[in-house]
């Protein structure tokens, strides 16, 4: 990456921005999810958080999981997500209930939340910076599938027996018979 | 690039995720909003997962994505099959966990 | 003195640890062979818990060997002519420096699992308590299976029932020889699941399965006290445990040695102790947690008296005896005139003793009456009675047991299946002459009536409470026997004195027989109509078509007899034959008449009024009370049989439980202290128990008797007297306290999800075992339940203390985004309780 170091700080200020603008639309994404009034525009913001956690993934260095989050999330789970809406809703546009009635209860719940998390980040992770440049040392997909198919090959047999089992719970649940 | 970037951003994801989940009446969107937080988990995972030089993490990353996957399958079925008996997804509705 | 005892401990001693096991086999043998066996299962059930029986006593019989081996030239000669020589103790004082004498107990310990660098084990330790309650267990067990075997023949879940009832003793088992305190939780929990399936055998009837319930969740309250108590005794215990004998701070030897080195800090001790008694308020239904127990009654009486007798209730008792140390220190039962062990073990023993003189049920009087008992067990080791404690469960088990046998052979022969003392009993004396005969062994026993088995514990534990300094619960203990006497006065005579009510004159049940029916008489009924329209001949067609009523009616009886004796017809077969009362078949009468004969023979396992000879229990079962080596008591690693050979302290060493010992020595057991006996104590509570039986005696003929007089329905009369009354009946208002208040307002949520929780992990439990894997279904039992249940109750628990109830009140909706609103709120909360610890 073609490196803008500040003289003060060796931190990589493209690298910076770049995670700006992808956060802040992810975050703004994200909002509106859980605040529109509208599924199809909920759902269409989830895509835009979707694809900017894959941008994020690829700032990690993570491309494997950027492309599996791209293929996997954005394009199978969303077609999904649209599918469920348009199947059970009639009318495709503004509705007045999305939420419930004591909806503002979350707001507490989550702020709260988001107090205790920020407040244990950043008293633990005070500047921990992640590796970059010559000491990043990138996890390669061999080593991705290595990790999978050696010390995590259980859970991968048992995800694929949930993958199973998820297809055909769906099928059994939402067959018409 | 500081680590808490991407923590905080985590963050801030899975609460308003959470949010979702406690505010939204749409069974669809309660799912939406699970997403969210599944997906605030993984940038954790990436972001401790190259602090660490681990491929621990992306690999957990990718059978959470799976679990998802998977989760929606289930959970959309489950969505469409209320929907047919009841013509209607609102979660406030649906009260047979009521005691 | 000096005694050695050969390393090898003897092939029973060794392998102790087989005992659960047999059971345990033995219950999945049943569940996967059972139904196609000649027997329905109940063949290996009984030949289980009789194997488990037969290594029991040769365990004990090695034990005692092993004890006298110990004593040394203590030989049986001198202790009789002591104890010929002269009554009471004080003459054998001069003996007393055997009591310091070692008999080690026999400990094992394998890796079960490991987690973190921690090694959880699974082992055995036995010593005398372990082997007193062991060969009690499994004895009862035997008894009770055997009683089954009529009592529940042609049951729609007879092959469950035995599976279940199996595998609890098999939870007991393992619980009492445990080595560690997570051993003790596994078969501790093991015993909850059981007793929820035993409980709620017949769950068609909601009322049933709603007992069950209650018994699960009200236990499970204090489990939680369970785990923390663990918890906080593991680490105050770990560090000394690793240091001076190799094992982890769940190690129970570890435990008690700790407690008693005067290294452990007060706090820690206090509230592990705390927590941990709150565990067994929970199991043994202490108050305020007692209201389960009754309500447990609507499981089969096998069930009840196995509950109740021998296991599961006196569950909790044993784990207070079995970390006694803990107690003694944390809560500083010496030198103290009240502590929270002794005032629960009191309230206990006094509100469950008023409370059974309102119940018309058979079965809850006994309920009560058991809760009373255990309230006295609770008090004794709570005032440092520990020796007299542990008689009391000892012979409590053999007479409590026969009262429950003896009330369901009067409801299986007697009264047509109902337990209403005051509707369908009475008079049945002459009806059913070897159950009153055993029945009023047992009552006696229970009572205290001299020399019988419950005069010599109920009077010692009294009498060491005196002893003691606790002087407000030593006349309490006074009052506690003159009311056992009086309400099983009341039940006698409502059962077996007066004149015949309801069943027990004769009378069909047909159509009136409504709520108080009892289940298995529907069960019956059912299976007749299954059965009939199975087979759809003529004559079963005229039993469908007439219902119950007929199957006694000639005609009913000879459609019926077409059928064998595993069917379901068997009880009505037997009514047809014989209308109203008569005595109970053979398999009913002989576990009943065993543990009346055992009710009047088991006190002089531990007389003191007839010299040391007669003190054989305290002798067995009490360890030793000296400052002993570290080094003989070290357990040897993980995996290694342990041997230790005894050692005896020096004359004049420092007293454990008092002083704490000198470095490089632990005490084991703290020195409780055995007042002698008085025939002047034992005197008054004999006038007491007398005077209660003639009291009650005259009240209860004057109040249900025939002749019509002013005391009838006095409590329709007098206002206070009715008031009183109804407080009675309604339980003190704790169940509604606990079910209108708590239960709806802060745990609704929390315990449906529980509930569907705990259905999923049953049937995930019997799938595992399906498919051939017990672990396995330990392991789902032990994250899926002891993780999500407590994890859901600790949060939820933790919510509701930090004060936001209020705000969250309205939200018991059944909406599924109000729980995840608790769910999350509740995290966040204790994610932030923690961060503030933690800064």
């Amino acid at each position: 990456m073609s490196a803008v170091v500040l003289a003060t700080d060796d931190i990589y200020v493209a690298q910076n921005i770049g995670f700006g603008i992808i956060a802040a639309v992810m975050i703004v994404g994200a909002l509106k999810v859980v605040t529109s009034k509208n599924v199809v525009h909920a759902a269409l913001s989830l895509v835009l958080v979707l694809a900017g956690a894959a941008a994020q993934y690829l700032l990690l260095a993570a491309e494997f999981v950027a492309v599996t989050q791209v293929l996997v999330y954005v394009g199978a789970v969303m077609v999904l997500f649209l599918f469920g809406v348009m199947l059970t809703r009639a009318k495709l546009g503004h509705e007045a209930d999305l939420n419930n009635r004591n909806h503002l209860l979350g707001v507490p719940v989550a702020l709260v939340m988001l107090g205790v998390i920020v407040w244990v980040l950043i008293d633990g992770f005070e500047d921990t910076r992640l590796p970059q440049g010559d000491q990043a040392s990138p996890i390669s997909i061999q080593a991705v599938s290595d990790s999978i198919f050696k010390p995590y090959l259980l859970p991968f047999w048992a995800l694929s027996f949930v993958l199973l089992a998820a297809v055909i719970g769906a099928i059994v649940l939402a067959r018409k018979d | 690039m500081l680590i808490n970037n991407f923590l905080l951003l985590g963050a801030v994801l899975f609460c308003i995720g959470v949010y979702g989940v406690i505010a939204r009446k749409n069974a669809v969107m309660v799912l939406m909003s699970i997403e969210l937080i599944l997906n605030s988990v993984n940038i954790n995972l990436l972001a401790f997962s190259m602090l660490h030089g681990n491929a621990d993490g992306n690999t957990f990353a990718l059978y959470i994505i799976a679990v998802a996957a998977a989760e929606v399958g289930v959970g959309l079925a489950m969505v469409l099959l209320i929907y047919r008996n009841r013509k209607s997804i609102a979660l406030d509705e649906l009260s047979e966990m009521k005691g | 003195m000096l005694a050695h005892v050969n390393d090898s401990a003897g092939w029973f001693l060794e392998h102790a640890w087989l005992i659960p096991v047999v059971p345990v086999i033995g219950f999945v043998v049943i569940i996967l062979f059972g139904k196609r066996m000649p027997m329905k299962g109940s063949e290996v059930g009984i030949a289980s818990m009789v194997g488990a029986l037969v290594l029991s006593i040769g365990t004990a019989y090695q034990w005692i060997q092993r004890v006298d081996a110990a004593h040394g030239g203590h030989d049986e000669g001198s202790a009789i002519a002591r104890g010929i020589a002269g009554f009471g103790r004080s003459l054998s004082a001069a003996a007393s420096g055997e009591e310091s004498t070692y008999v080690a107990p026999v400990i094992k310990s394998w890796t079960w699992w490991q987690s973190g660098g921690l090694e959880f084990g699974l082992g055995q330790h036995i010593d005398g308590l372990a082997v007193m309650m062991l060969i009690l267990v499994a004895f009862i067990s035997v008894l009770v299976q055997i009683f089954s075997l009529e009592y529940v023949r042609g049951d729609r879940r007879y092959t469950h029932f035995f599976a279940a009832l199996t595998l609890f003793s098999g939870g007991m088992l393992t619980m009492v020889l445990a080595e560690n305190m997570v051993q003790l939780i596994l078969g501790w929990e093991l015993m909850g699941l059981c007793s929820f399936m035993l409980i709620g055998h017949w769950w068609e009837d909601k009322a049933n399965s709603r007992a069950a319930l209650k018994a699960f969740f009200t236990v499970r309250v204090g489990d939680v006290g369970l785990l923390v108590g663990t918890a906080i005794v593991f680490f105050g215990a770990n560090a000394f445990a690793v240091d001076n004998f190799g094992s982890n701070g769940f190690s129970i030897q570890a435990i008690n040695a700790w407690a008693m080195s005067g290294e452990a800090s007060h706090d820690v001790l206090l509230w592990g102790s705390v927590a941990l008694f709150i565990a067994c308020i929970g199991k043994s239904g202490q108050f305020p947690l007692h209201t389960w127990l009754p309500d447990a009654m609507a499981g089969p009486t096998p069930v009840s008296s196995l509950l109740h007798s021998s296991t599961m209730v006196v569950a909790g008792v044993f784990l207070v005896a079995r970390v006694y140390p803990v107690f003694w220190e944390g809560l500083s039962i010496p030198g103290s005139s009240v502590n929270f062990i002794v005032l629960i073990g009191g309230i206990t023993t006094l509100i469950a003793a008023f409370l059974a003189f309102v119940q018309n049920d058979i079965k809850k009087v006994l309920a009560y009456s058991t809760v009373s008992q255990l309230g006295l067990m609770m008090m004794g080791l709570g005032a440092g009675a520990w020796i007299a404690a542990v008689f009391h469960i000892f012979t409590h088990a053999f007479f409590k047991c026969c009262l429950f046998l003896c009330a369901g052979s009067v409801a299986h022969s007697g009264s047509h299946h109902s337990f209403d003392m005051k509707k369908d009993m009475g008079g049945l004396r002459k009806a059913m002459p070897v159950t009153f005969a055993c029945w009023m062994i047992a009552t006696a026993a229970l009572t205290g009536f001299p020399f019988l088995a419950g005069f010599w514990s109920k009077d010692e534990i009294i009498a060491t409470v005196g002893k003691n300094g606790y002087d407000v619960f030593f006349y309490l203990g006074f009052v506690s026997a003159f009311l056992t006497a009086a309400y099983m006065t009341r039940a006698t005579y409502l059962t077996f004195f007066g004149t015949p009510r309801g069943a027990a004159a004769g009378e069909h049940h047909g159509d009136e027989h409504g709520e108080e029916h009892e289940q298995a008489d529907d069960e019956a009924h059912v299976d007749a109509l299954v059965h009939a329209g199975a087979h759809a001949t003529a004559g079963h067609d005229a039993h469908d078509a007439h219902g119950h009523a007929l199957a006694h009616d000639a005609h009913g009886h000879d459609a019926h007899d077409a059928h064998d004796a595993h069917d379901a017809h068997g009880h009505d077969d037997h009514h047809g034959a014989h209308h109203g009362p008569h005595e109970s078949g053979k398999l009913l009468l002989v576990p009943i008449c065993i543990l009346a004969f055992l009710s009047i023979v088991a006190g002089f396992l531990q007389a003191p009024a007839f010299g040391e000879s007669f003190e054989k229990l305290k002798l067995w079962v009490e360890p030793t009370t000296a400052p002993i080596a570290t080094d003989d008591l070290l357990v040897g690693g993980f995996g290694q049989s342990v041997a230790v050979a005894p050692r005896a302290a020096a004359e004049g060493e420092k007293v454990c439980g008092y002083v704490a010992p000198s470095p490089g020595q632990a005490c084991i057991f703290p020195a409780v202290t055995h007042p002698p006996f008085s025939w002047a104590k034992a005197g008054v509570a004999t006038i007491i128990v007398f005077a209660a039986y003639a009291i009650s005696f005259a009240l209860c003929s004057l109040v249900y008797g025939t002749r019509r007089n002013k005391l009838q329905g006095l409590t329709g009369r007098n206002k206070l007297l009715g008031a009183g009354h109804r407080f009675l009946v309604n339980k003190y208002y704790l169940d509604d306290l606990y079910e209108k208040v708590v239960v709806r307002a802060v745990a609704y949520p929390i315990s449906q999800a529980a509930y569907w929780i705990n259905q999923r992990v049953l049937d995930g439990t019997v799938d595992a075992v399906g498919k051939g894997g017990r672990r396995t279904g330990e392991w789902i039992y032990r994250y899926v339940d002891q993780g999500a249940i407590d994890g859901l109750a600790v949060n939820g628990s933790g919510k509701a203390a930090s004060g936001t109830g209020g705000a969250l009140r309205p939200l018991q909706s059944g909406k599924v985004n109000q729980y995840g609103a608790l769910l999350f709120g509740a995290a966040a909360l204790g994610a932030l309780v923690l961060v503030i610890v933690n800064i």
